[in-house]
């Protein structure tokens, strides 16, 4: 038995199949005779690797997204890179070295910078490194790419290291389980393998040389265990683990598509998905979501150098709405400033950006990035259930002249003849105290309240959530904030309208019965907090979640609050 | 020549997505731009002195540009580095 990093969570058995490292070894000793050839051959496999790598990228881009695309990205760059070009010719001309043994040394060189590095996270990016050294190394060798392509059904792949190249070739359906010797938590495979979910361990020291191809393997990827050549018992045991594991998923599976409705079917709610881009909706979906209760257009507008133009945005919220169909989706105008600046917006610095220049105050003083926004979202409005939402009001002026500036872009569109939907409701973030303790006099002005908790609670108790030495002072329970909540969500009801929560509280299970009880009409959360909420709510007594309220709303302590709710979840 | 100083900010630091995207930005600029980060001096332009640079998250370094459009390429530059997601 071998334990190793627990990269992807499930129970895999089946045969072996070992992926074959390229056999360049003789080249690596042997002195080169002609050392233009040698530099010729090296232009040659450089040109033949970048062209195999733009093939991979296209097929990723097909089968996984354009996230893990992305990444060939950096591997044409780095086989493009002038010091890569340099440092491995000037090592064939001064060693008078084969290309093959250039190109060790070199990526080599390059990975034991890697080595030396604090960053868990930067360190692992010798992975890429490595990626591209085999493929140059095989492309001298002559030997074509894909070593994937005898894989058998069903089997467990074991290699040294599973590159992006080798995930991107793999046929997926016919891979139970993954083993690697190098490679952890963040790495490529990992992240890969636990987007297809497909178990995995990772850093088992000399797998690929142990295994054979064929050998019975055991992959516990919960635990990171995995057993070679299995005895009798042992198959037994995890045979039973196995078929454990997987009834747990299917319980999970089956509440997809059940409503969130306490046990005694005394109280239904929504429960939508936060996402950052219209990729997210398809995870939201698979696990069940009834809408999207936050739409983070901020990473329209991040990592570029200029804005995002209103045809852009347009695109993306229109493919957002339809990837939803008939569910909502709120679409919430751009939260910039605080932790995150754009480059080509001049934000002045400030001692203090969360109490400063951010979010709807920004838009407001910027009405032409505003309202090309509006524009956009408006004209997407045809395609799907949207709603509009502001960050961060505090103020009856600024709904009012956020309001004014969806006015001016609905007449816009009018005289130009844009069609959009007239009737697209509107609402207001709640994180800011102020707003929640006036929530009477907004309420007229919206069709819903969405409370942000995160910044909420971070107003409310003055806690920097980005503090770390701060956490223990950081308490969704406290009192006051438990207070705000419920006194929003009366006065949306009172006026007829409902409040949702898109903050972490609203995806934390142990949150659920008392929000349940202050009467919270949407949870909007991360893909992956849907079912394990949903599965609180169904277990819930109504009338108890209710209790459950009043009496933590009397109580003076978060820490009481937190005692009392244990049991309820 | 110009110099600024630099706090890398998201959680993942400079990594290959953000350097990839990063190197072709700064190859728009005529300047030369160098980061000075831990004794090293890193060609701000060359991807794979950016990634063995190992500038992770919260690393602190000088952005130097030298060139005809040295003013541009250092406040562009410095504030796709400040603004980097993960």
């Amino acid at each position: 038995m071998k334990t190793g990093i627990a990269a992807s969570r499930g129970i895999a058995i089946g045969r072996a199949y070992v992926l074959a490292e390229t056999n360049y070894l003789e080249n690596l000793t042997a002195k080169a005779e002609n050392l233009q050839q040698e530099i010729f051959r090296l232009d040659e496999a450089i040109h033949k690797a970048i062209s195999e790598i733009q093939g991979v990228k296209e097929k990723a881009l097909r089968e996984l997204n354009a996230k893990h695309a992305a990444i060939f990205d950096a591997h044409i760059s780095i086989l493009q890179d002038e010091t890569l070009h340099k440092d491995a010719k000037s090592l064939i001309l001064s060693d008078c070295s084969k290309a093959e043994c250039a190109v060790k040394k070199t990526m080599d060189g390059y990975c034991s910078l890697f080595d030396q590095m604090e960053d868990e996270y930067l360190k692992e990016r010798a992975g890429d490194f490595r990626d591209v050294s085999s493929r140059l190394l095989r492309c001298l060798s002559g030997e074509e790419g894909d070593r994937c392509a005898g894989m058998a059904e069903d089997c467990i792949v074991i290699a040294r290291d599973l590159t992006p190249s080798d995930t991107a070739h793999m046929d997926k359906e016919k891979v139970k389980a993954i083993v690697t010797e190098l490679g952890g938590r963040t790495s490529h495979t990992a992240i890969m393998a636990r987007s297809l979910e497909i178990p995995a361990v990772l850093g088992i020291k000399d797998i690929a040389q142990t295994a054979k191809n064929g050998d019975l393997l055991i992959v516990d990827g919960t635990a990171g265990i995995v057993i070679v050549n299995p005895g009798e018992e042992q198959l037994r045991t995890y045979e039973q683990k196995r078929l454990e594991y997987i009834e747990s998923q299917n319980v999970m599976q089956q509440l997809v598509d059940l409503p969130a409705v306490t046990k005694d079917g005394g109280r239904r709610v929504e429960l939508a998905v936060n996402i950052g881009s219209a990729e997210d909706c398809a995870s939201g979906l698979r696990y069940g979501a009834e809408g999207v209760g936050l739409f983070r257009t901020e990473f329209l507008y991040m990592n570029r150098a200029t804005l995002p133009d209103e045809e852009e945005q347009y695109l993306a919220y229109r493919k957002a709405l339809e990837a939803m169909g008939s569910r909502a989706v709120i679409i919430r105008t751009l939260d910039i400033g605080g932790d995150k600046s754009l480059p080509y917006l001049q934000i002045e610095p400030e001692m203090n950006p969360f109490l400063g220049m951010r979010a709807i105050r920004l838009c407001l003083q910027h009405p032409h990035i505003f309202k090309s926004q509006l524009r956009a979202i408006l004209r997407a409005s045809c395609y799907g259930k949207a709603r509009i939402m502001y960050p961060m009001i505090a103020a009856k002026w600024e709904l009012k002249a956020a309001n004014q500036a969806l006015f001016e872009a609905m007449a816009e569109l009018d005289s130009q003849g844009i069609p959009y939907n007239k009737h697209i409701e509107k609402g207001i973030m709640i994180e800011i105290p102020a707003a929640a303790i006036v929530a009477e006099h907004f309420v007229e002005d919206v069709d819903f309240f969405s409370i942000g908790s995160n910044d909420l609670v971070q107003y409310t108790l003055a806690v920097d959530r980005l503090n770390e030495k701060m956490s223990d002072f950081y308490k969704p329970l406290h009192p006051a904030v438990l207070r705000l909540i419920k006194h929003v969500i009366d006065v949306s009801h009172r006026a007829g309208k409902w409040t949702g929560m898109c903050g972490e509280m609203a995806g934390e299970e142990k949150y659920a019965p008392l929000l349940i009880g202050m009467g919270l009409d949407e949870f909007s959360m991360s893909a992956s907090s849907l079912l394990t909420v949903k599965k609180t709510i169904r277990n819930l007594d109504y009338a108890q979640a209710k209790q459950l309220a009043r009496e933590a709303l009397e109580l003076g302590e978060a820490a009481q609050v937190t005692e009392l709710l244990k049991g309820y979840y | 020549m110009l110099k600024k100083e630099i706090v890398i900010q998201n959680q993942t630091g400079l990594h290959a997505r953000p350097a990839t995207a990063f190197v072709k930005f700064a190859n728009g600029f005529q300047s030369r731009l160098l980061i000075l980060y831990k004794d090293k001096e890193i060609d701000a332009k060359s991807i794979v002195s950016l990634l063995t640079g190992g500038i992770g998250s919260g690393a602190s370094f000088i952005l130097q540009a030298e060139g005809s459009d040295e003013e541009e390429a250092i406040t562009k530059a410095a504030e796709f580095l400040e603004s980097l997601q993960d």
